[in-house]
């Protein structure tokens, strides 16, 4: 399969004043065509900085991220970003624009005609499970955290573009929405067939949502695996994060 | 001329001055605030101007000005510079926090999604900061209707005509023929920006 995003030795450090800092270093990975992997770590372990380098929102320091073979620092930013989906945890829907309008954006910005925007909408809404009839005109104010984060994910899907990129979309929620809209992300998946990279540190979401998952530890990636490999890694880091699974198993245990 | 004839037409002169001071001042800080929102560096030394402006009493920047060529001499002209010199500050300042007020993921979002420079600006920066650039403009306004009545003092006209000439001729009737009308427009701007303040914030 060929790579649709790759990592190429990419780096990202800054500079403060006690010196610089290396915030990633020599990252090297591929994402192929369809795939979803996920980035699972800790906070400040680079993940969300990777993610950033995708869609040029930050720039390597060294080596190159390639979108579609051609490096991001060659693409024309704005022509990069509109074939990339974008998802995070505050959801940034413009508190402006309705629910129809923030959908609707990049559409608009590609030049759509109202008519084709509106069906669009429409579709889209219905397919997160929303009601195009209640909830077009509405405000992103009045809607509930699960709701907007699915505006949120139609908002990126809206103008079909092959990648897309989520920061811990589903990370503020209640547990049990998040987990209604983790079965949607998964049934998407299965559909759409999109290219993606998911950063989160939860390790059940992680290996549910992730066709791979790629583990990250002070800016280095420790451990790419399938799910089904991740369970049974023996690097100290992925049984950090396994410990809580096991726990919750325990847990269980004793009242079966 | 009578006094109510002559109110009128101070009343009407009062309303030119502000009204020129403020567009004028307005077309200068709002642009001047945007930039500033794109240049940290420049921050502290724009605003420190204008804050130093401000630090001057009216009556000493109207004198000040006087003998400045182009812009100076006496009349109305010279009103207008103080005028807009002292209404800078309110609406750069706002400008500035308004935009800067705007939520980091909304604008990272707005980024993201491919907007350029210009798209961000216009559809969602600025609209987020819609009522605070008013409150400054309001704020800007209301000031310039009371610091307006100094302008007389160099030959600019306006309400602090009456003022001014009560003033000197112990007369408190002219000078609340300033100072009331005066009063009254400041408080019909401060209600009919208010007003439009609500009107056009979006959220």
């Amino acid at each position: 399969m060929n790579a649709i995003v790759e990592f190429r030795g990419a780096g990202y450090s800054v500079t403060r004043p006690q010196g610089s800092s290396d915030i990633l270093r020599e990252l090297t990975f591929t994402v192929a065509a369809g795939e979803t992997l996920v980035l699972l770590g800790r906070s400040g372990s680079g993940k969300t900085t990777a993610l950033k380098m995708v869609n040029r929102l930050l720039s390597p320091t060294s080596g190159e991220v390639l979108v579609e073979g051609k490096p991001t620092a060659a693409w024309d930013p704005i022509r990069l970003r509109r074939r990339i989906g974008y998802v995070i945890q505050e959801t940034g829907l413009f508190p402006h624009f309705t629910v129809a309008e923030n959908i609707g954006l990049v559409p608009h910005l590609e030049g759509w005609d109202e008519e084709r925007i509106r069906s669009r909408v429409r579709e889209l809404l219905e397919q997160m499970g929303l009601s195009s009839h209640e909830f077009a005109a509405r405000y992103p104010r009045e809607l509930s955290g699960g709701q907007r984060q699915r505006v949120g994910v139609a908002r990126a899907l809206a103008a079909d573009p092959p990648v897309l990129l989520f920061d811990e979309p589903f990370g503020a929620l209640d547990p049990v929405t998040r987990l209604d809209l983790q079965k949607q992300f998964l049934a998407l998946r299965d559909a759409l067939h999109k290219t993606a990279v998911f950063v989160t540190h939860d390790v059940r979401e992680a290996l549910m949502l992730g066709t791979r998952v790629g583990l990250m530890r002070n800016g280095r990636l420790e451990l790419l695996a399938t799910p089904r490999e991740f369970l049974h890694a023996e690097n100290d880091e992925a049984r950090a994060f396994l410990a809580g699974l096991d726990w919750k198993m325990e847990a269980d245990g004793p009242s079966q | 001329m009578d006094l109510r004839s002559e109110l009128a037409s101070l009343t009407l002169e009062h309303f030119e001055l502000v009204l020129v001071a403020v567009i004028v001042a307005a077309a200068i800080s709002i642009p001047t605030g945007i930039l500033l929102t794109r240049r940290a560096g420049m921050r502290r030394w724009v605003l420190g101007f204008a804050n130093l402006l401000q630090t001057i009493p009216s009556l000493a920047l109207f004198g000040f000005l006087i003998p400045v060529p182009l812009i100076g001499g006496i009349g109305k002209r010279t009103a207008i510079v103080a005028l807009v010199l002292y209404a800078l500050l309110p609406m750069m300042r706002n400008t500035l926090t308004g935009i800067l007020g705007v939520d980091p993921a909304v604008r990272e979002s707005a980024v993201a999604m491919g907007m350029t420079g210009r798209q961000v600006l216009w559809q969602v920066e600025l609209p987020l900061a819609m009522r605070t650039i008013l409150a400054g403009v309001r704020v800007a306004t209301v000031t310039t209707i009371g610091t307006a009545t100094i302008a007389a003092a160099i030959g600019g006209g306006g309400l602090g005509v009456f003022i001014f000439r009560g003033i000197s001729t112990v007369d408190t009737t002219q000078i609340l023929a300033g100072a009331i009308p005066a009063a009254v427009i400041a408080l019909l701007a401060d209600e009919g920006l208010g007003w439009l303040e609500r009107k056009l914030s979006p959220v």
